[in-house]
């Protein structure tokens, strides 16, 4: 008993002592700014482009105009476009991998993996290249009849989208191969050997065999995409504009602190409220077996 | 059959999607032409141009200042935790696990706005230090998964084999637990410095006078400057990364090899 209880007391200080450096750093530098996102956002701004110690809710009744109800529903509808063009490309080249002898397999990965050492501004840029007014790919397409010559391939909706999904792709891919790795194939022979389409056998016990897969890989693309800053204000153009756009405004050129957080908390909330949803519905034993699979043998 | 043809057409499109655009930078980096567009023929004078840019070399050393504090804090902090995450299955340890999960699903301009709130109402001045700081937040949960995903390998009967044959606790850590742990920290430290090598968006929002990195850098030249030149930088730079990645895969990675051994048995 009395050894049991020493055992006990020197767990305790060891375990403090390994929990508190991560424990106190992530607590002041994440936890507490995630919380000045929300309080600042009740606050006025000064003439000097700090924070006023007046408390308002001027900031938020102000965010309720059009023009950013417009750019929120652009977050929304962008970011969901993004997600499914990445699932629609990264489900059929996780399968492919997945069905490849063990020892080639990681040489593919490895070839999805390369993009991702390059810096992600340089593979913007590269896009701004391919995509110029004057570059190949437009002077091949409208030679060849399939834009019109007043066409333009970037600044747009449609720039932004294509570069997005080639900047996330790769972290689709992962986890989908991942799953699919892990599928017994010859479920998919069985059902077609019953009759089954090849089709049918991949919606209806391929695609559900890797659901949490999937779901990673939505969760993976989705989140950067509603925080994207960097790729709609490189190749959006101002028909291209993001919430992170607005935020990035708002601390840089119009610099006003507040409306910057109180379009920061919008983001949080429409990137959280979705994850709490799922953690309550079914899908609440999701952190669980992240955290089996993560920590425990 | 159809469904893996289908697959291989796809993988084959998405393959010359992802390099397509590297390899039209790299060929355009060596044209002669300021504009890009068409072939002008082979020159190095954007990279004469680049190493004659002081400021480029400037940002290249204070992203290397600023990757090599973040990694060794960051490793340290991180596998810390991740070895309290393994170990300790209590109450402290879920809240820990969701504090250090929580930054992996935040995107990046929020970490960086958060951080810049932070850092205006202390009244903290931007710069070198406050990217420092932002870095290692972001890193810490990446070292604590890498490592944490090492660590389910790790067997404890060695501690407690070295512990009956009267080893001392010092004794334990620096001749059994560090050696078998050094490849998980590696590959945790190794994945800190190419992130934070790579990072722009935090570092655009709590960066100040003194404190541009390299892709701040890239990002200022792509607003205003010469497409070329930009061009020859993004090479060099791809070259850094890439010497770094492939370094540590051939350090940490040697895994894949031994896989690829029990493959070949089977």
């Amino acid at each position: 008993m009395g050894n049991t209880e020493k055992y006990r007391g020197k767990t305790g200080i060891s375990e403090a002592l390994l929990t508190a450096p991560s424990f106190f750093w992530l607590a002041s530098f994440f936890v507490v700014p995630s919380v000045l996102i929300f309080a600042i956002s009740f606050k006025i701004s000064n003439s000097s482009g700090g924070i006023g110690d007046i408390w308002t809710l001027e900031t938020w009744s102000g965010l309720l105009r059009t023009d950013y109800l417009a750019i929120l529903w652009r977050t929304v509808w962008v970011s969901a476009a993004i997600t499914a063009i990445c699932l629609l490309l990264g489900i059929p080249v996780g399968y492919w991998i997945a069905r490849q002898r063990p020892g080639v397999r990681y040489w593919y990965l490895l070839l999805v993996i390369v993009p991702l050492w390059t810096n992600f501004l340089i593979r913007i840029f590269a896009w701004k290249i391919v995509l110029h007014p004057d570059g190949f790919l437009r002077s091949a397409l409208v030679y060849s009849g399939i834009i019109s010559p007043d066409t333009f391939l970037l600044n747009n909706i449609g720039s932004v989208i294509a570069v997005s999904v080639y900047t996330y792709l790769p972290f689709a891919i992962l986890p989908i191969y991942a799953a699919a790795e892990k599928f017994n194939f010859g479920l998919i022979e069985a059902a077609a050997d019953l009759g089954a389409s090849r089709f049918k056998a991949f919606a209806s016990i391929f695609l559900p065999g890797i659901k949490r897969g999937i779901l990673t890989a939505v969760l993976i693309v989705m989140i950067p995409s509603l925080g994207s800053y960097a790729v709609p204000d490189l190749v959006g153009g101002i028909d291209g504009e993001m919430l992170g756009n607005k935020i990035a405004q708002r601390v840089t050129a119009n610099r006003n602190l507040p409306e910057a957080s109180a379009l920061a908390a919008m983001l949080t909330l429409i990137i959280t409220l979705p994850i709490i949803f799922l953690i309550a519905g079914k899908g609440g034993k999701i952190l669980l077996n992240a955290r089996r699979a993560g920590g425990d043998k | 059959m159809k469904s893996r043809y289908t697959s291989l057409f796809m993988t084959v499109a998405v393959a010359v999607f992802m390099y397509l655009p590297i390899a039209v930078l790299i060929t355009q980096s060596f044209n002669a032409s300021k504009f890009g567009g068409s072939w002008k023929g082979f020159s190095l004078r954007w990279y004469e141009a680049l190493f004659n840019d002081s400021s480029v070399i400037d940002a290249a050393v204070n992203t290397l200042i600023i990757a090599a504090a973040a990694t060794v804090f960051s490793t340290v902090i991180g596998t810390c935790a991740a070895w309290a995450l393994h170990k300790y299955k209590t109450s402290l340890q879920n809240v820990h696990y969701l504090l250090v999960y929580a930054p992996l699903v935040m995107p990046d301009i929020l970490m960086g706005i958060g951080l810049l709130l932070l850092f205006v109402s202390m009244s903290v001045n931007l710069g070198l230090a406050t990217v420092i700081l932002a870095h290692i937040t972001f890193c810490v949960s990446f070292v604590t998964f890498t490592v944490l995903a090492r660590l389910q390998d790790f067997d404890f009967a060695l501690i407690q084999a070295a512990q009956d044959l009267g080893a001392g606790s010092f004794r334990i850590f620096f001749k059994i637990i560090l050696p078998l742990l050094l490849p998980g920290i590696a590959a945790g430290a190794l994945m800190a410095f190419t992130l934070s090598m790579d990072d722009f968006v935090v570092t655009f929002f709590v960066g100040g006078p003194g404190s541009t990195t390299l892709p701040v850098k890239v990002y200022g030249m792509m607003k205003h400057g010469t497409p070329a030149v930009i061009n020859a930088l993004s090479v060099v730079f791809m070259a850094l990364t890439l010497t770094v990645a492939v370094v540590g895969q051939i350090l940490t990675h040697k895994k894949p090899k031994q896989e690829k051994l029990q493959w070949g048995k089977n």
